[in-house]
């Protein structure tokens, strides 16, 4: 039993958390939400630089074979600074796919490119009036030559006007199975959501595309990565609590009515003890998450955990969020303190691969 | 990051379980499995069987019979007492009075009853709260005053009243908050320690029923009770340096957790066998089974929460601190819930109490599981008053961790 990171990940975390708080300060990441863009190009090269988009795979394409263990310190880095760029989008899900179900030629083609930081990927799979329901998939798929034809819509892909390929679910005759398109394949309509992140509708019609994994076999494959992207998301939401933790107890210490500082209030006082228990607690079960989402266990055991990290997650997301506003009082309110921006990822992220409602079905299926 | 227990971890576990199966008689385990009063003798006789294996006081040096054990193996230790349903070990002597003397007794009173604690001959109790003097324990009168006696020896005449006194009726010796010097402006100064024999003229216990019925609480007067100054543990006057020692002491098993884990499971076979409105098995019930399932989860949580302050100790050698006043918080939440949610799965069936002219309900034939579930969830109410009420350890927290 061990709760460390080992000092190669502490150090990565480090040195993660020194670049973010030198060139992704609350200003500077301002300027780039609100960018065409929305995500910053040499910021990208810097978490290239670092290995950041190597880390999870193989050594054999140029990575560093490390799993959401190692990813953990990192996400709670972005957490804490509100990263918008699409890492998740890319090394948390769409390469995932790759890594995992991938041809020999098909991880040749296109790991070293997502190692080197040169090619971005989404995945597009939920569509309208799917919720969370992973295996209600529309879009079809037909044989056409020696490749296939990809027809579907889907809603609210992460990274979308960033992705040069997406990997898609889409039916067969055989069932459910995952293709890679090219992007411009694919029409996107690109927005900005909740959390100033870019993501997109994606319409495929006829889309040329190549089969990734086993025909007809794709759910258990889009299972296992939902739970390891679901791993990392319980990471960055712990860095998030971090911050509006501190951000707010520092405010408790600073911010005076009645001729006092407001931290002097009991009532105030365990509201406050509340949240850091709440994140204590969020911080466990993130742990938990990510041993599980590495450890080669069955489906089932490995579902039960990430699926009870998530309901810990999502509730604990909603009562810090909430709170630390309210603690803030009116200027919580406002957009320019950090705090309100940290609220809106954390509500998202409470609603991000299955809310605790989905989750807490799916634990009890389990 | 590894959050398996080492594989010696894991056959310590097994060695411990195995034992537990063999060892705790039924009968003591049906009592504690239907929420059973346990009286002295059972209480002792469990106490007696652990002392017998010498496992019974793992925290102490090994010459007074200690194990040992690290801090991972002492909580898997009761982790698994409370999973078995094993009695209770009554802290007063074993974590209590023990430490104390270890740390501040003369070798004088190691000798004298160190012993008696840890093979369960004598039972002790403790003697802090009193009825002005709950949460702001500082405040406490209980007076005594210090008698110079050159033919018999100098003593204390104690006059005053403690109260909340748990199993004070089974008690042979109280441990004590008292003043013996009330002209200091500090509160925290002039309190001191002392041990009392129960059996010492001019001790009276009343008992305080609870609202479940149950007898585990007192009152304690004292009138003019002569206790001899050999008695006083440290120096006079010094007494919360002592108290404060025993807060402070190692709290491994604040949580809970093995037992909280065993009244889990024993509510979801209780919630599958009962049939709820629809015709179907309460646990198939999402309502519930969705109350369940956050409660299941906070478990986890706390159990994680709980390694990782193990962990940290074990690397550091350094006690928790107030981390563990959260322990307590969820701890006793969880206990809480967990009564409650039995309650709900009972339904109709929680109401029957007690038979006319009798104390139990079990006494006119109910099945004594259920018929002990609403007096539990009346009787675990305590868990988040007892101990530093949860909101002293949210005051705790916010003093001492967060500098508020």
């Amino acid at each position: 039993m061990n709760f460390d990171y080992n000092e190669e990940q502490q150090l990565l975390a480090d040195s993660v958390r020194r670049f973010l708080a030198k060139d992704y300060g609350f200003e500077a990441r301002k300027k780039i939400v609100s960018s065409t863009q929305g995500w910053s190009t040499p910021v990208w090269a810097t978490l290239t630089e670092m290995g950041l988009t190597g880390l999870p795979f193989s050594p054999d394409y140029g990575g560093f074979g490390g799993g959401a263990v190692d990813l953990m310190g990192v996400m709670e880095a972005a957490g804490e600074a509100l990263l918008v760029e699409p890492y998740l989008a890319t090394v948390g899900l769409g390469a995932q796919f790759v890594a995992r179900a991938g041809s020999d030629a098909q991880k040749k083609a296109i790991l070293p490119a997502v190692v080197e930081g040169k090619l971005k990927l989404a995945f597009a799979h939920t569509e309208k009036g799917a919720r969370y329901n992973l295996s209600k998939v529309a879009a079809t798929a037909k044989k056409s030559g020696s490749g296939w034809e990809i027809t579907g819509e889907k809603f609210v892909v992460l990274g979308a006007p960033a992705a040069d390929k997406f990997v898609v679910s889409a039916n067969t005759d055989k069932g459910l199975s995952l293709f890679l398109v090219d992007s411009k394949a694919a029409k996107v309509k690109a927005y900005v959501t909740l959390d100033e992140q870019r993501a997109g509708d994606v319409s495929f019609l006829k889309a040329s595309g190549e089969l990734l994994g086993v025909e007809g076999g794709a759910l258990p494959v889009i299972e296992e990565v939902m739970d390891f992207a679901t791993a990392l998301i319980c990471a960055e939401a712990v860095g998030a609590m971090k911050f509006a933790c501190d951000t707010t107890l520092e405010y408790l210490k600073t911010r005076k009515q009645f001729g006092v500082t407001i931290g002097t209030f009991q009532a105030l006082q365990h509201r406050m003890v509340d949240l850091y228990v709440s994140y204590e607690q969020a911080k466990s079960m993130a742990c938990l998450a990510a041993s599980k989402a590495d450890s080669p266990v069955d489906a089932k055991d490995r579902a039960r955990a990430i699926s009870a990290a998530k309901i810990k997650i999502a509730d604990n997301c909603r009562h810090i969020s909430q709170e630390a506003i309210q603690l803030h009082g009116g200027m919580g309110m406002t957009d320019e303190m950090k705090v309100s921006h940290t609220f809106r990822r954390l509500t998202m992220i409470a609603q991000q691969f299955g809310d605790a409602e989905y989750h807490l079905a799916r634990f009890a299926s389990l | 990051m590894d959050l398996n227990y080492s594989q010696e971890e894991s056959a310590f576990r097994d060695e411990v379980r195995g034992w537990l199966k063999a060892n705790l008689p039924q009968d003591l385990r049906d009592k504690v499995a239907n929420y059973d009063e346990l009286g002295r003798d059972d209480l002792l006789r469990w106490h007696k069987i652990l002392a017998k294996k010498g496992w019974v006081a793992p925290a102490w040096p090994k010459e007074y019979g200690g194990t040992s054990w690290n801090v991972v193996q002492r909580y898997i230790f009761e982790e698994e007492c409370g999973f078995a349903g094993t009695p209770p070990l009554i802290p007063f002597g074993l974590s209590m009075c023990g430490p104390v003397l270890l740390r501040f007794g003369t070798e004088a009173q190691k000798k004298r009853f160190l012993p008696d604690i840890y093979n369960g001959d004598v039972f002790w109790c403790q003697g802090y709260s009193e009825p002005g003097s709950g949460s702001d324990l500082a405040s406490l009168k209980t007076k005594a005053e210090r008698v110079r006696d050159e033919k018999s020896g100098d003593h204390y005449v104690v006059n005053g009243q403690k109260t909340w006194t748990t199993l004070g009726h089974f008690a042979d010796w109280i441990f004590c908050l008292v003043r013996t010097d009330s002209s200091l402006s500090k509160r925290q100064e002039g309190i001191s320690f002392l041990l009392i024999d129960m059996k010492t003229p001019g001790i009276t216990v009343r008992p305080l029923v609870l609202m479940d019925g149950g007898h585990e609480v007192n009152e304690v007067f004292f009138d003019d009770v002569k206790v001899p100054a050999e008695n006083l543990v440290y120096e006079e006057g010094k007494g919360w340096t002592v108290a404060k020692y025993l807060l402070g002491h190692e709290r491994m098993n604040t949580g809970r957790i093995g037992g909280s884990k065993r009244e889990l499971a024993k509510l979801k076979t209780f919630a599958s066998e009962q049939t709820g409105d629809d015709g179907k098995p309460m646990i198939e019930n999402a309502r519930f089974r969705d109350k369940l399932t956050r409660v299941e989860v906070e478990l986890m949580a706390l159990e994680i929460t709980n390694l990782r302050f193990l962990d940290q100790m074990r690397r550091s050698g350094q006690p928790p601190g107030a981390d563990v006043s959260m322990l307590k918080i969820k701890g006793t939440e969880i206990q809480q819930a967990l009564t409650e949610l039995a309650m709900q799965v009972a339904g109709p069936m929680a109401q029957p109490f007690k038979t006319v002219g009798s104390e139990n309900a079990r006494d006119a034939g109910f099945d004594a599981f259920t018929a002990g579930l609403a007096p539990r969830y009346c009787n675990y109410r305590k868990t988040s008053i007892y101990a530093g009420s949860n909101e002293i350890q949210r005051n705790i927290i916010a003093k001492m961790t967060l500098g508020l």
